[in-house]
């Protein structure tokens, strides 16, 4: 087909659009591994930067993963359940409890970790431990984890599968191990990638809720931008895009597969 | 239904619906209540109208948040659309290109921006060796209306991909049909179906903009957005009530906008900045 | 048929798509000005492939070209070469009215605001949905929608209407009432028509010519009585109407004079005495129709031949008939 010059128009605005969106993150990276920002490549290649971060930070990366592990695990046991329940509920009900679990990502999270320390913060022991971001980041990442699992569930016609099994003797637990589980399981997948993304990533609640001895890698970020050199920052952040990255590659694969209709078998046609 | 199921059902949503009581509705019923204590009561409340400081943070957002939304919205459009009706080789490494800042929190896009536009950024370093004088934006409005954009964009061009890609293609060959032009067709059939998508992204990004505060901070500008306010009000002046007042009315917006979203589209996209 | 009607003709159009899908091997089609053709074809023939290369939708293949009358269209986009054309879905524009719908295509024209507000009465009147005027899209029915469709295509005075499967979404009933209509809108409007479709039944019905496709090819071209009593091969024949094959070792008598097989229709078959039979069967299955009764009958070959009897005998499953058809009606094809 004929290739109109508005085609190209538009490809280059979304080149810009693109480079404006890409260039830094490349910089950023480049500047992790260069020898002086400054003067540029010439300067050489290195990974004292990355070495420096790590002595520097190494905690944070732990313990950012740590959280974000633990925000998985009981996101699994609480958010699956509920998300079966609201599928099997329904209804209006259904929809305003949906619309209640939703709330902690309509409000801003410095509200929330605001309304969390006025409410929590006298509990000493809570205050100071790594469990009380664990709290922040399980109330912004459950409604992801529902709403992924609920729509993979309202869309496979769950409810005849599990009065199949029912008919043939099953109980219910054996149904929802064996036979609902399983069905979810494409909006289990996705909702742990996101459930992971977004905690590794958070920092409007993290950095409200954190001390000075649980600091998670956003929070570890926003200091090295504030006081550390240029190359260290960007090595940090490079650290982060490391981390970030492999698992945003995995949801766009997991989207894909998901996007492929499945072929339908067809008669031929009789004649 | 049956009706003996329904325990079995409140069982198991009972640990999320616990958790949520605990760490959420009690938490910020009390701070809604802190936030009329202090010496004004309830009316402290009004501080967002009466205060200068809060009044003028309150506006500046708004408008940061809502010239964000109409520069997102057209950005995306013109990209999205083009990427959903032109499949070339490498279109969708672009789209993954432009989705991908989406899981970057606030800060790192702050960051991102100062190295694009700030002392020692590349915009700064070109404009510095074609006309001699270092263009600096990272620090004043136009960085953090750039660090608002860097996040926006993603959102939204995901929705409005997938408003396109639900169009039905035959609509536009009808109107070709009657000999409308490529302009007309985008006027007449195209935008009034992405209508809703438009709104509901809008919606998102205006909630999203409003409620961002990674980005501000690492910006570190004289001008203060709400959260920014928010924020020195409880670490810096220990006025929680005030504090507490303004984040309850900030998180009213951001949660109306929502709604708002949510009913043209059916579905929210993260809201982080 | 008009004489200032356009003709349509197509030079050695063919259409390889991107994929590597080879939808349509090289073609020639002429149609004349006023003229109603139907591409008549299974799905995948290439019919729809065909009516997109004349509608502009889509470019043959390198040395392919389309003329409307004197003008070669070839590189023409589609919005320039003023055709009408009805999608199989509808296409109609959700967010306008129906009036609103009809007027489209005189809009992008420029037309002033009485005369379009003229044309489309006109036209409402014409598809009698003026009561619809002012509805919105979703609130009108099938049949109702097919009938705005057609409006808007006419509307602009296309010089070739093209037709896409319009009546595949609706339902038996109202296909059949539909058929009729625009069998007559068309035929009052003197307009060169393609219509596309696989159903046979429509295609006899609305055709003056009839083009059968298959596989990307023309097959067959010709008037509905010359497709059903003249099929060029077992493909045209198998798919207009139903056909049946007794192969020339079982018939006694008179045989098809080549020595092939004997290939007949149904309602060809006549029942009659042991005697004058050219061979036997057992029937399977009856049918009572009213006017006639549908024999399915075993003669012991590998498929069941289809007999339609007007006789009034009463012919039951298990009988054992004879069955004899008349020399001028077997079918020759290879």
């Amino acid at each position: 087909m004929r290739r109109p010059k508005i085609f190209y128009g538009q490809l280059f605005f979304t080149l810009v659009v693109c480079a404006f969106l890409i260039v830094p993150a490349i910089l950023s990276a480049l500047a992790g591994v260069t020898e002086n920002f400054f003067v540029g490549l010439k300067s050489g290649f290195t990974f004292r930067w990355i070495i420096e971060v790590w002595e520097l930070y190494s905690e944070t990366i732990y313990l950012s993963l740590l959280i974000a592990v633990f925000c998985l695990i009981i996101n699994l046991f609480i958010g699956v359940p509920a998300a079966y329940s609201l599928a099997r509920i329904g209804g209006r009900t259904a929809r305003i409890v949906e619309e209640m679990i939703v709330l902690p990502v309509a409000i801003p999270g410095l509200a929330i970790a605001l309304a969390l320390i006025i409410m929590y913060g006298g509990f000493r022991d809570f205050r100071i431990s790594w469990s009380f971001i664990l709290v922040g980041h399980v109330l912004y990442t459950l409604p992801f984890m529902v709403r992924s699992v609920l729509a993979v569930l309202t869309s496979t016609n769950f409810k005849i599968l599990e009065e199949g099994a029912a008919s043939l003797g099953a109980p219910f637990w054996h149904r929802f191990i064996y036979v609902v589980l399983p069905n979810a399981k494409p909006g289990i997948l996705a909702g742990s990638l996101m459930v992971i993304t977004l905690s590794v990533g958070e920092f409007n609640l993290t950095w409200m809720l954190h001390t000075p001895m649980t600091k998670t890698l956003p929070v570890g970020l926003a200091d090295s931008y504030a006081s550390m050199r240029l190359e260290v920052a960007s090595a940090y952040t490079l650290v982060f895009f490391v981390m970030i990255v492999p698992l945003l590659i995995a949801m766009q694969l997991l989207a894909k597969s998901q996007r492929q209709p499945k072929k339908l078998i067809q008669d031929e046609d009789a004649h | 239904m049956i009706r003996r199921e329904y325990p079995r059902y409140f069982l198991l949503i009972l640990p999320a619906a616990l958790i949520f009581t605990t760490f959420f509705f009690v938490p910020m019923t009390r701070l809604a209540v802190v936030g009329a204590t202090g010496d004004e009561g309830a009316a402290s409340y009004l501080s967002i109208i009466q205060t200068p400081r809060h009044f003028e943070s309150m506006v500046a957002t708004v408008l940061l948040s809502i010239g964000v939304t109409a520069f997102a919205l057209v950005i995306s459009t013109i990209a999205g659309l083009f990427l959903v009706r032109n499949r070339f080789r490498g279109s969708e490494t672009l789209v993954s290109l432009l989705t991908f800042p989406l899981a970057f929190p606030g800060v790192v896009i702050g960051f991102m921006i100062i190295l694009l536009a700030g002392r020692q950024g590349l915009i700064g370093g070109i404009s510095n060796y074609l006309i001699g004088y270092k263009v600096v934006l990272a620090y004043s409005m136009w960085g953090l209306f750039l660090g608002y954009l860097y996040f926006s964009i993603p959102r939204v061009i995901l929705t409005i991909m997938a408003s396109a890609e639900k169009l039905d293609p035959a609509l536009e060959e009808a109107a070709r049909s009657l000999g409308a032009s490529s302009w007309e067709v985008i006027v007449d059939v195209i935008l009034p179906a992405l209508k809703p998508g438009l709104i509901a992204s809008g919606a998102i990004c205006f909630a999203t903009s409003m409620g961002a505060f990674g980005t501000a901070f690492t910006l570190a500008t004289n001008i203060d957005v709400l959260p920014m306010t928010i924020y020195t009000e409880f670490t810096l002046n220990a006025n929680i009530a005030g504090a507490a007042s303004l984040s309850i009315i900030l998180g009213i917006i951001t949660w109306v906008a929502l709604l708002l979203a949510r009913s043209l589209s059916g579905s929210t996209v993260a809201a982080s900045g | 048929m008009s004489s200032n009607a356009t003709a349509v003709t197509l030079h050695k159009c063919a259409k390889t798509f991107e994929d590597g899908t080879r939808a349509l091997d090289p073609v020639d089609l002429a149609v004349e000005g006023g003229e109603t053709v139907v591409l008549l074809g299974p799905s995948g023939c290439g019919k729809t492939t065909l009516l997109r290369i004349v509608a502009g939708l889509e470019n043959p293949d390198k040395s392919g070209e389309v003329w409307f009358n004197n003008d070669d269209v070839t590189e023409l986009p589609i919005e320039k070469r003023n055709v009408g054309m009805v999608f199989q879905s509808y296409a109609l524009f959700p967010n306008m009215t129906v009036a609103e719908n009809v007027a489209y295509g005189l809009r992008v024209r420029r037309m002033s605001k009485p005369e379009i507000e003229a044309r489309v009465l006109e036209m409402l009147k014409m598809m009698r949905i003026t009561e619809l005027s002012n509805r919105n899209i979703d609130q009108l029915s099938g049949g109702q929608r097919q009938r705005v469709a057609l409006a808007r295509a006419i509307a602009v005075r296309p010089r070739v209407l093209l037709l896409d499967e319009p009546l595949t979404a609706l339902d038996a009933l109202l296909r059949e009432r539909l058929r009729v209509e625009i069998d007559s809108l068309l035929r009052s409007l003197a307009i060169t028509s393609i219509y596309v479709t696989h159903d046979q039944a429509e295609a006899m019905a609305l055709g003056d010519r009839i083009v059968v496709m298959s596989k990307g090819k023309i097959v067959q071209t010709g008037s509905p009585r010359e497709i059903y009593n003249t099929p060029k091969n077992s493909f045209v024949a198998d798919f207009i109407g139903t056909v049946n094959r007794i192969p020339f070792a079982m018939i006694n008598g008179i045989g098809s004079p080549k020595g092939h097989d004997l290939v007949f229709r149904p309602e060809d078959a006549e029942i009659v005495e042991k005697s004058s039979g050219q061979f036997n069967g057992k029937v399977v299955n009856s049918f009572f129709l009213g006017d006639r009764i549908r024999l399915i009958v075993d003669c012991g070959t590998s498929e069941h031949i289809t007999i339609e009897s007007f006789q009034r005998d009463v012919i039951e499953e298990g009988d054992e008939i004879s069955i004899r058809v008349h020399q001028d009606r077997f079918l020759e094809i290879n």
